[in-house]
């Protein structure tokens, strides 16, 4: 029997309705999108058009109404960890350092591994983000780029498969977005990892991914265009920002967002 | 050779000027209130000045009740004690009655807390129960238990044990939906979701709940025992009454409210040794 190979990451035909009393409230009608292992893909569009909640079914937040999300062709039924979340609040403990923020992940996933590995594993990623002098204070004495440091390093010491991405720099000033966007392009492709991202930012998504999803407004949002990023890496955000290319592909995804998709609430 | 470097924290050097500007500025804090103390008196001097006033003026008071201020530790037997010793009862009844008010309730408000068929079957009886004055309580007690003392506790645990129940209750509720996708996606355990998540999460209601209800339990004792007789600060105060003595009830009311007073910052104090830097509120 011949076996189609399947991709990595694979949303078919995913669909979520919420059943009101004025009939059906269609969020997302029909999403299709296969990601590669290894892969960069951002996801844009505006706000409102059901991002979240197809981030939230990949994750397993939520489950679709109609079609299902697929990880090495096994169906998505609940949230796991080979599929860590970088939410874009923090979502750290408060009342916990950011080494028992990552260790408590690491001792839930790896209950078995010896105590010493476990430090090991959360040490190594604290010094991954470059935070090991800060492993012992709370997230309320850090600035908001280093906690999201921490959240990046949390996700990353379970091994995911696949690491989503929600919006994660959006709350961070512009200086502090550009840093963690290149050690996040750095982590990428030191891990190899499959990173499903969503951001507002179309030269964000220029400058990290391989295929950028644009995203049709909400309700009933599908799958607008799927733009590819050619850019060769490692990336190097002066080289891109002099390619003729980068503008043509910035202004197709605004074409996209501000014209063809304008939203109609000014 | 170099001279040894001063690495001593700087707060530890006594800086005297300072100390005594922070003296200064606690000194200064004092006067409005002192001041409206005085013009209190002066006002309650004023109206009971008259021979026919039916309450003893300031001084008045101060005179006839110097025994009981100056000796608040003697003990004649019966109920003739100190007034220290009449507060340290009450005391006790209410240490017995919030104790148990407080385990039960915490552990209640959360069970409620996490599951919504319990909430929607409980919350209502616990709303209507929260408004029954305290008092309404000691006859149901009085013939359950037969007994003054134990009645008087459960009083204390049944009016302190609602605000306790409803704060808890709403903060398991309020815990961020973040905090609980975070436990999802590390799939921790029940018990490691306990003790990381829902406990230090829910600890500063549980506070807020605590607070109210001590408040409630001092309310409640005076009222209380005034009706089961004994020892304690409530019966002081209806003896007292019986006895014409208005000057022994007046100083008795000046105790309660400072003891009330020191129960409610004891619970505050409590909170900030446990409330971590980040989550006071």
């Amino acid at each position: 029997m011949p076996v189609t190979q399947e991709p990595f990451l694979l949303l078919d035909n995913l669909s979520k309705i919420y059943p009101t009393p004025t009939g059906d409230f269609v969020v997302l009608d029909g999403i299709d999108l296969a990601v590669n292992e290894g892969e960069f893909v951002c996801v844009i569009g505006h706000s409102g058009c059901g991002k979240s909640t197809l981030l939230d079914m990949v994750a397993g937040f939520r489950q679709p109404t109609e079609g299902e999300v697929r990880l090495q062709t096994v169906p998505i039924r609940e949230p796991g960890p080979d599929r860590m979340v970088v939410f874009q609040n923090y979502s750290l403990l408060p009342w916990l350092t950011a080494y028992e923020n990552i260790y408590l992940g690491v001792n839930s996933v790896f209950p078995k591994k010896p105590e010493a590995a476990k430090k090991h594993i959360v040490m190594e990623h604290l010094e991954m983000v470059g935070l090991a002098d800060v492993a012992h204070k709370k997230p309320g004495a850090l600035s908001g780029g280093m906690k999201q440091r921490v959240c990046i390093a949390r996700a990353l010491a379970l091994r995911p498969k696949v690491l989503i991405l929600d919006e994660p720099f959006g709350a961070l000033d512009p200086i502090t977005r550009e840093e963690l966007q290149e050690e996040l392009l750095k982590i990428w492709q030191d891990h190899q990892i499959t990173v499903l991202m969503i951001t507002h930012d179309i030269d964000e998504a220029l400058f990290l991914s391989d295929r950028i999803v644009m995203m049709t407004n909400g309700p009933a949002a599908k799958v607008g265009e799927v733009m590819p990023v050619p850019f060769a890496r490692p990336r190097d955000r002066a080289r891109i920002m002099e390619d003729p290319r980068f503008y043509e592909l910035r202004n197709e995804a605004l074409d996209f967002l501000y014209h063809r998709y304008a939203h109609d609430d000014t | 050779m170099t001279a040894p470097l001063d690495i001593r924290p700087a707060r530890s050097r006594f800086d005297l000027q300072q100390f005594s500007g922070q003296v200064l500025n606690w000194l200064k804090g004092l006067i409005p209130p002192a001041v409206a103390f005085l013009i209190f008196l002066a006002i309650w001097q004023l109206f009971t000045m008259g021979p026919e006033a039916n309450l003893p003026s300031p001084v008045r008071t101060v005179q006839n009740t110097w025994e009981l201020i100056i000796n608040p530790f003697f003990d004649n037997g019966g109920t003739d004690k100190g007034l220290f010793w009449q507060v340290l009862t009450s005391l006790q009844r209410v240490a017995i009655g919030f104790s148990l008010a407080a385990i039960v309730g915490v552990a209640l408000g959360i069970l409620v807390g996490t599951s919504s068929l319990m909430y929607s079957a409980l919350d209502p009886l616990f709303q209507i129960l929260r408004t029954i004055p305290p008092l309404a309580w000691l006859p149901i007690s009085l013939a359950a238990f037969q007994q003054a003392n134990p009645s008087a506790i459960f009083v204390i645990f049944i009016t302190a044990i609602w605000p306790i129940i409803i704060n808890t209750t709403e903060g398991v509720r309020q815990i961020p939906q973040d905090y609980n996708n975070v436990a999802r996606v590390l799939q921790l355990s029940k018990r490691q979701y306990f003790f990381k998540i829902l406990f230090p999460a829910t600890v500063p209601y549980i506070f807020t709940g605590l607070r109210i209800g001590i408040g409630l339990s001092w309310l409640a004792i005076v009222a209380a025992e005034m009706l089961i007789g004994g020892v304690g600060i409530g019966f002081f105060i209806w003896d007292a009454w019986n006895s014409s003595r208005i000057s022994d009830i007046i100083i008795a009311i000046v105790y309660v409210g400072i003891v009330g007073l020191l129960l409610d910052r004891l619970i505050v104090f409590a909170g900030t040794l446990i409330l971590p830097e980040e989550q006071k509120q």
